[in-house]
């Protein structure tokens, strides 16, 4: 008997999802679909509104990385008035992204995955939570949460509020950063090291004994896409896109964010609102690639500073290649993005020039149309307007982080499904691998339909006549 | 000028005689809330915020347009009056698009105050949802139609105090709209002279320096009042 096995609702994700898994008639693994069941339609509803009022708007699409947006949005708008910002407001969203990619990856590291990574995927699910961790590991949960208030008072510092700030705006930003300011978060930089330093031992700890995870937690190969600097290291605001295949052969180099769509396409499925982007020369499902953590430390050269360069060597050595395409390093990889983050704030918290009153370029409407891009901490997000003479709003396409890993999320579904499904009966410990898989990607379900939602997690098994034999909803 | 003695909320007050209730009671310190009222332009009544009780009469009253008399005796703050109120500010968030949280104004809105003031929790009408437009064809400034309450003090402040009436109103009912000339868009509108007395006198965030990000939009409405008296007075 063939079946359908569909996980529903998704736990300890950023958003509304379920999983259908479904088998052939001698019980094997024959696919899976994350689906993603929100919708939200801002590219329809943000038509007619003026382009400055865009990153606040967009902004809004998402209460953990609202930032990302903002920085890509504001990007956009930079374009459209054909203005080249101060260089103290180029550095000051550089350290708010910063700020961002830290609060973002502690979220993920410590209060979505740790518990899976520290107390084990088979433990009792009543405390595999933040919580769980807490308890069992009151210094290591504590230092995660204040790494992460570490990165939402940086953005509170620039812009007021630590969710949707309308600080960057078309032109520059709104305001800059004392130097008292800036003193205060130099004191407290040594703990955020500490803290990282510390996660990437334990989590080194758990790797060495998660062999199995690794090559099952999506491990295959596919093209990663990320920003890198014009000399090809790790870059996160203001770089240019590069793709690598799973071989480390450079496909696309130093290509603008307005020629994104020669890089990407987008495919759409009946059963997800999430689209399917995939890398246009390959054509769609072919073109599957991978952005974030993992693709922005596959695709750099280095990343530029020396902690983080060391880790990074060390990453590439234990994962036995230079590219590295096992999803399970996400979670190694963001840890190495902090370290690098905390690198970037401690030389940008030196410069004088953050205090500067010159903070935003003033035009009219100069181009018609533009792109904006951003390193999110899941990956590159593009903004992409088009306005009529007066500033006006008239096309706008989003392209978020988590769609581009949709293709990769999929695989990584059935191969975890293919490894550990037993029977056609789906016991605590599959569901949550299959989760756990799904969270090393850190998906943002909110942001990549532009949706609402809490997070939410289903699962069904489907037979091949097409009914459900097994469901489970947390 | 003749005294008038009247009371407001039980509090003797002493007044003038051409006073009308709003200022007599803001004078004594009582506050009534309005939002078409703009100290320096005439009143139009139109919001109705300003209702008031007064012994002897069973309709409500609005005290920006109601002259105070001797014995007069005013409630401005009865569970009946604080019903109204906050029905009408739900009917007027209900009615356009207000969305605080990615509006200029936001911070800075006295329709965002006023919801506060009155206690808004949440809305209990329908939104009608309408279909408004965005005018940024003016060089310097915008309008929001969905940000529009229709309060006329834009319309007033263009003709009683910059002199030019470019602003008026067009249409009837829920499809009345502010209009600047012939019904044109504001970038060709040839009378407008650019003053930006309308965005001092707008309460929301409908009228705007063009260029405004969220929570940007700071004004001081009470520089109409400035200019007028600066007028009258020859300073």
């Amino acid at each position: 008997m063939t079946q359908t096995i569909v996980i529903d609702p998704v736990t300890r994700i950023e958003g509304h999802a379920k999983i259908s898994i479904y088998l052939d008639n001698d019980g094997s693994v024959r696919d899976a679909q994350f689906h993603v069941t929100e919708f939200r339609g801002f590219e329809r509803f943000c038509i007619g509104r003026p382009f400055w009022e865009m990153p606040a708007i967009t902004a809004r699409i998402c209460g953990i990385c609202p930032i990302s947006h903002i920085l890509a949005s504001a990007k956009a708008g930079d374009a459209l008035l054909a203005v080249e910002i101060p260089p103290a407001a180029d550095k000051l969203r550089r350290l708010m992204n910063l700020g961002q990619i830290i609060q973002s990856h502690a979220l993920s590291f410590f209060h979505l995955s740790g518990p899976d990574l520290f107390l084990g995927y088979e433990s009792d699910p009543a405390k595999r939570n933040i919580f769980g961790l807490i308890a069992a590991e009151p210094d290591f949960a504590r230092g995660g949460i204040r790494l992460r208030q570490f990165g939402q008072e940086i953005i509170e510092a620039l812009g007021g509020r630590k969710i949707h700030p309308a600080w960057a705006v078309p032109g520059g930003v709104r305001s800059g950063m004392s130097a008292e300011v800036r003193a205060a978060f130099r004191q407290r930089l040594p703990e955020a090291m500490d803290v990282t330093r510390n996660a990437l031992a334990r989590f080194k700890t758990v790797l060495d004994a998660s062999d199995e995870e690794v090559t099952s937690y999506g491990f295959f190969p596919s093209l990663f896409a990320g920003m890198v600097t014009p000399e090809g290291n790790w870059e996160h605001h203001g770089g240019k896109l590069r793709v690598r295949d799973a071989e480390g052969q450079i496909l696309a180099d130093q290509v603008k964010a307005d020629d994104y769509q020669q890089l990407f396409g987008e495919a759409s499925e009946a059963w997800s609102y999430l689209k399917f982007p995939y890398y246009q020369p390959l054509g769609y499902p072919d073109g599957i690639y991978r952005v974030g953590p993992l693709a922005r430390l596959n695709v750099c050269d280095q990343v530029g500073t020396p902690l983080a360069d060391a880790e990074l060597t060390e990453m590439r050595q234990r994962a036995g290649h230079r590219m590295v395409t096992a999803s399970f390093y996400y979670h190694y990889a963001r840890l190495i993005e902090i370290l690098a983050a905390l690198e970037l704030v401690t030389q940008l918290l030196d410069d004088p020039e953050l205090g500067s009153s010159v903070l935003r370029a003033d035009a009219g409407v100069n181009h018609l149309e533009a792109v904006g891009c951003s390193e999110a901490p899941r990956g590159s997000l593009f903004h992409h307007y088009q306005v009529d003479k007066n500033g006006l709003i008239t096309y706008l396409n989003l392209i978020i982080a988590t769609g581009q890993n949709n293709l990769a999320m999929n695989q990584t579904v059935a191969q975890i499904a293919r490894h550990y499904l037993r029977g056609d009966r789906l016991e605590e410990g599959l569901l949550n691998r299959v989760e756990a898989g799904i969270r090393a990607y850190d998906p943002c379900l909110s942001c990549s339909t532009h949706a609402v939602g809490q997070a939410a997690f289903a699962i069904s098994l489907i037979g091949p006549d097409g009914r459900v034999v097994d469901h489970a909803v947390r | 000028m003749a005294a008038r003695t009247l009371t407001i909320n039980g509090t003797l007050i002493s007044a003038r005689s051409n006073e009308t209730v709003l200022e007599a009671a803001r004078e004594a310190g009582i506050s009534i809330p309005t939002l078409c009222h703009l100290d320096g332009l005439s009143e139009v009544g139109a919001c109705r915020l300003c209702l008031v009780e007064i012994a002897g009469s069973a309709k409500l009253q609005p005290a920006c347009h109601t002259t105070v008399t001797e014995g007069m005796e005013v409630q401005t703050d009865t569970p009946r009056l604080k019903a109204h109120r906050r029905a009408i500010v739900e009917l007027l968030f209900a009615e356009r698009n207000h969305i605080c949280a990615v509006c200029v104004a936001s911070g800075h809105c006295e329709l965002q105050q006023l919801a506060v003031e009155v206690g808004m929790s949440h809305v209990r009408y329908e939104y009608l949802s309408p279909d408004c437009s965005v005018d940024i064809s003016h060089a310097r400034f915008g309008i929001d139609h969905n940000r529009c309450v229709l309060c006329t003090r834009c319309v007033r402040a263009c003709d009683e105090v910059e002199g030019v009436h470019t602003w008026d109103i067009a249409g009837r009912g829920t499809n009345a709209r502010v209009i600047t000339d012939l019904n044109v868009p504001w970038g060709e509108a040839t009378s407008c002279t650019s003053c930006g007395k309308c965005l001092l006198a707008c309460p929301t965030g409908a009228i705007f320096s063009r260029g405004s990000t969220v929570a940007e939009l700071e004004r001081d409405a009470s520089r109409i009042a400035t200019i007028v008296a600066a007028r009258n007075e020859r300073w």
